[in-house]
């Protein structure tokens, strides 16, 4: 709100943090105010106009401000005054720190920090980093928004689709970002995962009617519900077929496909309701072999053909070995073989491996798990390929 | 990670103890600066230097897992690790760039060494589902 009211996003951010930290002082000692939220704005807004005067250097600043605003808009709202900003103003935090001139890193720090409330510290621990990186990080993004001139207001409604897309993929990066195992467990490291379904949580509050917003929100809470079951007593990865459904978190996957089934039936139908359908299928199946996998590979085209992501032609690959047959499935990824997208990555040799051992060929399976063990950057995926290849080798 | 690996075979340049205070400063000071602006970039995790090679222990478990030292130098071995630095980049390319930095560090009469740095990824990226 007062981003919006003063054009300046980094002066508003210390407005708010000097306000809750008086709050953070007063409250306890005086009591809450009638109304907590216009008191902090209250504060806020005066703390704002201390800063924006306080310095030589943001006069120039004050004089756009003044020439934007007429009269009455330079004057602090009651404190009891309804809010009806506040949705317009979230979302448009949000589409200004997603924005496609900042790098994918500072536009999730900057997430985090502006809009999930996170201190740098804490986001600097969850992506490990120290926290002088992290600090630079977001001011050089914070420093990017203000340079580059861009308004605190709705994107044009033309832009508005490709923005709202960039904004869920920001989302989506967060939430995966949750799933990487660290060396050592750091209890003080924030769930980023959790974090991702909050601000989700949240969007899809202020956007009810948009079905992708939805649709992402579903495919978190989808996949979230199987976190309990997908890693072993050391943090090993269990795949899917072999976790125990027991561990699942049933109240999530019923608000997850309750979101999804709803969110497809009014439209239009995205990338991230189709993955979030494709998760509720495997999530609903009592027992691995009771997959409905004609479903999810009908799914997995329409995907492919939305999106032409190679990953997603993978996946498509093994619901056909599923439904098909692996013969089926190992010519699929053949045929896939010659995209370069796809050239010596480990997803293709793991995909191949699944397929090999399936079809019973042992050694061929072997292999391919070796050769996507020693492709993969991700720790705990290396070490369940070379497991994979080890119990191949050493069957009991 | 990016590794300041030294050897016979892949270095042209005369040991640092060779070289003239300002030389030795210059390098120092070159170093210094590479680690504030990746700091400044956001990109810096970690990095340190390291004792020379007469300086360091091999360490194996002998009878009953008690440490058996061997002393350096390692004349035998003719490769050392000087230091290394860790950077979260948003690409390998960049990654490569930063390297290809610090390749051109001074070293005598303030001429680039062009040393060799091995690049190495991390074991980070989020696992997916399987």
């Amino acid at each position: 709100m007062l981003a919006r009211r003063f054009g300046d996003f980094a002066t508003a951010e210390d407005a708010v943090q000097e306000a809750l930290l008086a709050a953070a002082t007063q409250w306890p000692a005086e009591g809450l105010p009638d109304h907590p939220r216009g008191w902090l704005i209250q504060v806020a807004y005066r703390r704002m106009i201390e800063l924006v005067r306080g310095e030589a250097a943001r006069r120039d600043r004050e004089d756009r401000a003044a020439r934007r605003d007429g009269d009455d808009r330079r004057t602090a709202p009651a404190a009891d005054e309804p809010l009806t900003a506040d949705r317009d103003d979230t979302l448009v935090l949000l589409f200004l720190c997603c924005h496609p001139t900042l790098s994918t890193p500072s536009a999730i720090a900057l997430t985090l920090r502006a809009v999930g409330g996170l201190s740098t510290a804490e986001i600097a621990r969850a992506f490990l980093v120290p926290e002088a990186t992290m600090a630079q990080r977001i001011s050089r993004a914070k420093q990017r928004i203000r340079s580059s001139g861009l308004p605190f207001r709705m994107p044009a409604e033309e832009d508005r689709q490709a923005r709202l897309a960039a904004v869920l993929h920001v989302l989506y990066l967060i939430f995966t970002e949750g799933h990487t195992a660290s060396l050592g467990d750091d209890l003080r490291r924030v769930d980023l995962s959790e974090e991702a379904i909050r601000l989700t949580r949240a969007m899809h509050g202020l956007l009810p009617d948009d079905s992708e917003v939805a649709g992402l929100l579903a495919l978190m809470l989808l996949t979230e519900a199987r976190a309990a079951a997908r890693t072993g007593p050391s943090g090993e990865l269990i795949s899917l077929a072999e976790q125990d459904r027991s561990r699942w978190d049933t109240a999530a996957i019923a608000e997850g496909t309750a979101l999804v089934t709803r969110a497809m039936a009014r439209g239009p139908v995205g990338p991230y309701q189709l993955q979030a359908a494709i998760a509720a299928l495997h999530d609903e199946a009592p027992t691995a072999e009771r997959t409905d996998w004609p479903q999810i590979l009908a799914l997995y085209e329409v995907l492919e053909r939305l999106t032409e992501s190679p990953v997603v032609s993978l996946n498509r690959a093994v619901a056909t070995a599923m439904v098909h047959g692996p013969a089926a499935g190992l010519a699929t990824l053949e045929a896939l073989a010659a995209d370069p997208r796809l050239t010596g990555h480990h997803r293709l040799d793991a995909a191949r491996a699944h397929l090999h051992e399936m079809a019973g060929d042992r050694d061929a399976a072997a292999r391919h798990y070796r050769a996507a063990a020693g492709r993969t950057t991700s720790r705990p995926e290396h070490e369940y390929l070379l497991m994979r290849a080890a119990r191949l080798a050493n069957p009991h | 990670m990016l590794l300041m690996q030294f050897s016979a075979a892949g270095t042209d340049f005369p040991s640092i103890d060779t070289w003239t205070p300002e030389e030795i400063r210059a390098h120092i000071g070159f170093m210094g600066d590479v680690n504030a602006k990746l700091v400044a970039d956001g990109e810096f995790v970690q990095g340190e230097g390291l004792g020379g090679p007469q300086q360091a222990r091999i360490v194996r478990a002998g009878e009953n897992g008690a440490p058996v030292v061997t002393e350096g130098p390692f004349a035998e071995t003719k490769e050392f690790l000087a230091g290394w630095w860790i950077v979260d980049c948003e690409t390998p390319q960049r990654a490569v760039e930063i390297a290809a930095h610090i390749s051109t560090a001074p070293g005598p009469g303030g001429r680039p060494l062009n040393m060799p740095i091995e690049v190495h990824p991390v074991m980070s990226a989020p696992s997916q589902e399987l």
